[in-house]
Order: C-alpha cells, then sequence, then structure tokens
C-alpha cells in the first residue's frame, strides 16, 4: 500500500450537478501534496469524500487502504483542519484539546506538547473566543494533530497567519513529512506552498486538470525557463540583435535587464552559450513557478483547459 | 470514555458554564418556594401550604416554562455547530453522527433533570426545614414523580429542539421554530381541543375520544401525570372538562410520557444520518 489516498474515476454529484466528475489520482504516502482550484473546483467536496462525511456517486475511494464512507474508526489515524473553524469561544485552548482529545481516543499528555510545538502554551488557558485569527488557526493545527495521525488534511491553513506563522506552519509540516505522515494541504497562495510540496492535484469545476510531481507537472507543461541577463554597458542594442538573431526574444526590463524565455530543451545550451558571452556581465534563472504551472493549466475558473491529466 | 458520554459531559459542562442551568436552578427553586408561601394568599392565608397543592400550581407553571426552556438550551445545538464551523470539524472525529446528536441531547437533558432536581429538590428542603409539615409516603412520592415528569417532559423539547437544529440551515430560522413549536404545543393545542369540546357539546363517541388525544401533546401528558395523581384535576379547567368522566392507568400515562420523551430525539438522530454536510 504505497498511497495514503488513491481514488479512481471518483464521482460526487448533487442532483444535476457533478461537484467531482470522474477524478482519478492519489496521494503518495509520506508526501505533501498541494490541492489547488479555485472555488467550486471540487476541493471542499474531494476532503469531505476522504474524510467519509459524505458518500461516492460513483467511482473508488481508498483513504488509509479503506473505504472511507462512515468509516469512523479510520478517522482516529487521519487529522483535518477546516478552513478558518472559529471552534468553541468559550472554552480555552487545553479544554479543547482535552476534549478531542478524548473523541479521538487519543493519550490527552499530548496535549501540553501540542500546545507547545503551535507556540500556544502561554494562551492555553484562555478562552478561544480571545484569541487572534491567526492563533485559532495554530489551535486548529494542533487539533489535527492529535493522536499522531498518519494522513492529515489541512484546508488553507495559513489563511489570516502573518508571514512568520506560516513559515511556522510550514516547518511543522515538513516535520510531518520528515516523519513519513502523508499530508494533502489546499491553499490558494501558490507561492507560499510552492517550496514546501512534493506534488500537486488540481482540480477545475470538479474535472481534475493535472497531477503528479512539481516535476512531472512541470515536464509535462513544458513551460520556457526565464532568464535574466543584465549587458555590459552601452551592449544592450547589440545584444538584443544578437540574441534574435539566434532565435530568442528579448524584453528590456526597467532594472536595465533582458528577460529572455529560454525553451526547457534547449535550457542548459542556451545558458552555456550566454555565460561565453562576453557582453553579459550577470545571469539569473527562473524555473516556472507554481503559479505560471496554475496558469497555463488554465486552472483558473473561467479560462478554458489546455490539458487533461 | 465512550464518545456520547464524553459529548455529552461537554454540553452539561457548558450549559453550566453559560449559567443557563444555575439561573435555571434558582429560578426552580424560588417558583417553588413563592408558590408554597402565596399559594393560599387568595384565601387569606400566608404561609406554606401543603406540598400537594403547591405542586398543583407548579405543574401548571412547568408546563409553561419547561417545554420552553429546553427548546431555548437546545435549539441551537447542530445549527449553531455549522454556523460557527465546528461542525465538519467535529464530524471529521471518529464519532457517528448518531452519537453525536446523541451526546448532545444527553447532555442537555441532563442539565435540565440537574435543575429541576436541585431547584425543586432545594425548594422542599427549605420547606421542610421552615415548617416541618407530616409528610407522608405519599407526599413523597407526589415529588418524586414530578421531578421525574419534569426531566421527562425537558427532554421531550430538547429533542424536538434537537430535531429542529438538524432540519435548519440558519440559527434564526431555528430559533423561530422553536418558539412556534413551544406556541403550539404549550397554547395553542390545547385551545383547539377546548374549542372542539365546546362544539360537540357532549356527544357520547366524542367524550369518549377526548381523553386520548390529549395523550397527543406532552404537555398534556406531563399535567395528566401529576394533576390525575394529585386527585382533583387541580384548578387546570381543560382537565376537569376532558377528563372528568375518564381515569388513565397511570403505567399508560407513564410509558406515553416516556415515549415522547424519546421520540422527537429518535427523529432528530435519523434525520441527521441522512443529512448532507
Amino acid at each position: 500500500m504505497n498511497h495514503a489516498i488513491e481514488f479512481e474515476a471518483l464521482t460526487k454529484r448533487y442532483g444535476a450537478l457533478a461537484a467531482l466528475d470522474g477524478v482519478s489520482a492519489c496521494v503518495p504516502r509520506g508526501q505533501v501534496i498541494g490541492l489547488l482550484g479555485h472555488n467550486g473546483a471540487g476541493k471542499s467536496t474531494l476532503i469531505k469524500l476522504i474524510l467519509g462525511l459524505i458518500a461516492p456517486s460513483g467511482g473508488r475511494l481508498e483513504v488509509l487502504g479503506q473505504s472511507p464512507w462512515r468509516a469512523h474508526a479510520l478517522r482516529r489515524r487521519i487529522g483535518y483542519l477546516p478552513e478558518s473553524a472559529t471552534f468553541y469561544a468559550s472554552l480555552s485552548g487545553r479544554e479543547l484539546l482535552d476534549y478531542l482529545a478524548r473523541l479521538k481516543q487519543a493519550s490527552r499528555s499530548q496535549v501540553s506538547a501540542l500546545l507547545e510545538r503551535v507556540g500556544l502554551t502561554h494562551a492555553a488557558d484562555r478562552r478561544i473566543g480571545t484569541y487572534s485569527k491567526g492563533m485559532r488557526q495554530r489551535l486548529g493545527l494542533a487539533q489535527a494533530l492529535l493522536g499522531s495521525p498518519e494522513l492529515v488534511l489541512l484546508d488553507e491553513p495559513t489563511t489570516g497567519l502573518d508571514p512568520q506563522a506560516s513559515r511556522e506552519l510550514y516547518r511543522i509540516v515538513g516535520e510531518l513529512r520528515a516523519d513519513g505522515r502523508s499530508v494533502l494541504l489546499s491553499s490558494h497562495l501558490l507561492a507560499e506552498l510552492e517550496p514546501h510540496i512534493d506534488g500537486a492535484l488540481i482540480l477545475r469545476q470538479g474535472r481534475l486538470l493535472a497531477a503528479g510531481s512539481l516535476h512531472t507537472l512541470g515536464e509535462q507543461a513544458a513551460l520556457p525557463a526565464q532568464v535574466l541577463v543584465r549587458p555590459r554597458e552601452q551592449a544592450m542594442p547589440e545584444l538584443i540583435a544578437r540574441l534574435e538573431t539566434g532565435g530568442l526574444s528579448a524584453q528590456p526590463r526597467p532594472d536595465g535587464r533582458l528577460e529572455l524565455q529560454v525553451p526547457r530543451a534547449s535550457k542548459l545550451h542556451m545558458l552555456r552559450e550566454l555565460l561565453a558571452d562576453p557582453a553579459i556581465v550577470d545571469l539569473d534563472v527562473r524555473e516556472p513557478t507554481l503559479a505560471q504551472l496554475y496558469d497555463w493549466l488554465g486552472a483558473g475558473p473561467q479560462s478554458g483547459a489546455k490539458v487533461a491529466a | 470514555m465512550n464518545p456520547i458520554l464524553t459529548v455529552a459531559a461537554k454540553e452539561f459542562r457548558d450549559d453550566f458554564r453559560n449559567r443557563w442551568t444555575v439561573a435555571l436552578t434558582i429560578l426552580f427553586a424560588l417558583l417553588a418556594l413563592g408558590i408554597a408561601w402565596f399559594g393560599s394568599a387568595a384565601a387569606g392565608r400566608v404561609g406554606f401550604t401543603s406540598f400537594d397543592a403547591t405542586l398543583a400550581s407548579l405543574t401548571t407553571l412547568g408546563a409553561f416554562v419547561i417545554p420552553l426552556i429546553g427548546l431555548l438550551i437546545a435549539y441551537d445545538t447542530i445549527v449553531g455547530e455549522r454556523d460557527d464551523g465546528t461542525l465538519l470539524l467535529m464530524l471529521s472525529y471518529p464519532l457517528a453522527r448518531g452519537q453525536l446528536v446523541a451526546g448532545k441531547f444527553l447532555g442537555h437533558c441532563g442539565a435540565l433533570a440537574a435543575a429541576t432536581l436541585v431547584g425543586f429538590g432545594l425548594a422542599v428542603a427549605i420547606m421542610q426545614w421552615m415548617q416541618p409539615p407530616a409528610q407522608t409516603l405519599q407526599a413523597w412520592l407526589h415529588i418524586g414523580r414530578f421531578i421525574l415528569s419534569a426531566s421527562l417532559l425537558g427532554a421531550c423539547f430538547v429533542g424536538l429542539a434537537c430535531l429542529i437544529s438538524v432540519q435548519t440551515t440558519d440559527k434564526s430560522r431555528a430559533a423561530g421554530l422553536a418558539l412556534i413549536g413551544w406556541l403550539l404545543s404549550v397554547v395553542l393545542f390545547d385551545l383547539a381541543l377546548l374549542a372542539l369540546l365546546v362544539v360537540s357539546g357532549g356527544n357520547p363517541l366524542e367524550r369518549a375520544v377526548y381523553p386520548y388525544l390529549l395523550l397527543l401533546n406532552p404537555v398534556d401528558v406531563f399535567r395528566l401525570v401529576n394533576l390525575t395523581a394529585l386527585g382533583d384535576g387541580a384548578g387546570n379547567d381543560l382537565l376537569t372538562g376532558m377528563t372528568a368522566h375518564h381515569s388513565y392507568p397511570p403505567l399508560l400515562l407513564g410509558l406515553v410520557m416516556l415515549a415522547w420523551a424519546v421520540l422527537p430525539f429518535a427523529w432528530a438522530m435519523l434525520a441527521f444520518r441522512r443529512k448532507e454536510v
């Protein structure tokens, strides 16, 4: 069993509307996978299916080796952070975790350690009603880790977090991966997400646009690399002309550099040439970002899909 | 611990924390003492009267207050969590939906029963202390019956509130429905029956059916359980009118009361199992 989550032709219909329509993919064990897509793409439906809160209308779904629909005991092995949950305002953070630990039949001795891990020890005995959004989100992460789950589902976990708190959250996600746990993480913040995930599932209007490791997706899309070069003084016009003769279009940027789109296949060859060019004093290579990949796939709500995975 | 008990213990504690239960306990104790002390003021006397007379008045009052409180403490029990975004979180834990509703139901019922027991128990203790009357075993049985039936009546309306909470999509609608439920069962049902009684004018067949129509309303069953035991119909016009020529087997009344305590809750549980989240 190599996959934490595996689904094939998974479909969920609400009346005539297909919230998920014949989706097939998997989340490998021990990896962090981003679940991407605009509102209405089917992310929440997929998460509810994985948690066994709704029944699929068709297809096959296995979570940690079993069908999740109404499999209550399975949920002991899954941690879930819902999007912007408020929790019970009248309880303290510690009381909430105590209560949820009892429900999960997890050891309550974990509670203090988890509060420490998410940096809430100082506020543990304060009412949740007095917490900031970021503190509630960290408390939500702590409860998702109760019982050391094998699979953790995080729905927009960094919403409302300041940059440092987001980094802390991704540090914990990294620890989970190092510990062999699987994480499915939905987020709109692609740039922030990118360095922390092994792969992505990209949904659009209930269909899967792409799935796989970021590297594979990049290969599939074959997006050009962006190369920024700084020409020697006075050499700009001559350099542009030369690059264009070589088949590269060069766009001058306000910071005095030239932006080149270098096809993936000839990237190494082109870089060698550029490095050897005496008219160039500096050079920067930028691989296509997740956001560019996302745009290219047409994952936005209105754009048309270019590939079907 | 069983998840139902875990949820029930939390709801029970929350009801205390929200001061609902404490306020209720004090209210019950004050009402009981007030009625006991001033109950015979009309006859020109002030002071503790008999337990039975006090219970008769408390029954009439309890029939109004307990359903309202049962509905108020539980109407938002599911829909409130849906509004706050915690419902999905709770359902992601290893407990069945039925267990979640059952835990909430038991917790609220427990809080209401505790308030009834402590509130009225306190009043009885004070009455006993201030003016130790010669208590017969029967008087104690009546008090026990009153507290038990009041708790069951509370359970019935907590169950009804759970049902409303499961079936509605926002809190304000749930609150509105809870109030309508209270009006229907506490005021309108009896009015409708009284109207029927007047219109029918004593047709023997209809007179035989009416006493059983009362069993369709848990509030009336609560009154019957207590007032028929106290013997004189205790000043309730509807009961006197409807039941003057009818006697109910106590076992039947007990069973109907118990059924009313369980049925709305069972319906709520089934409805929640089928609900899309």
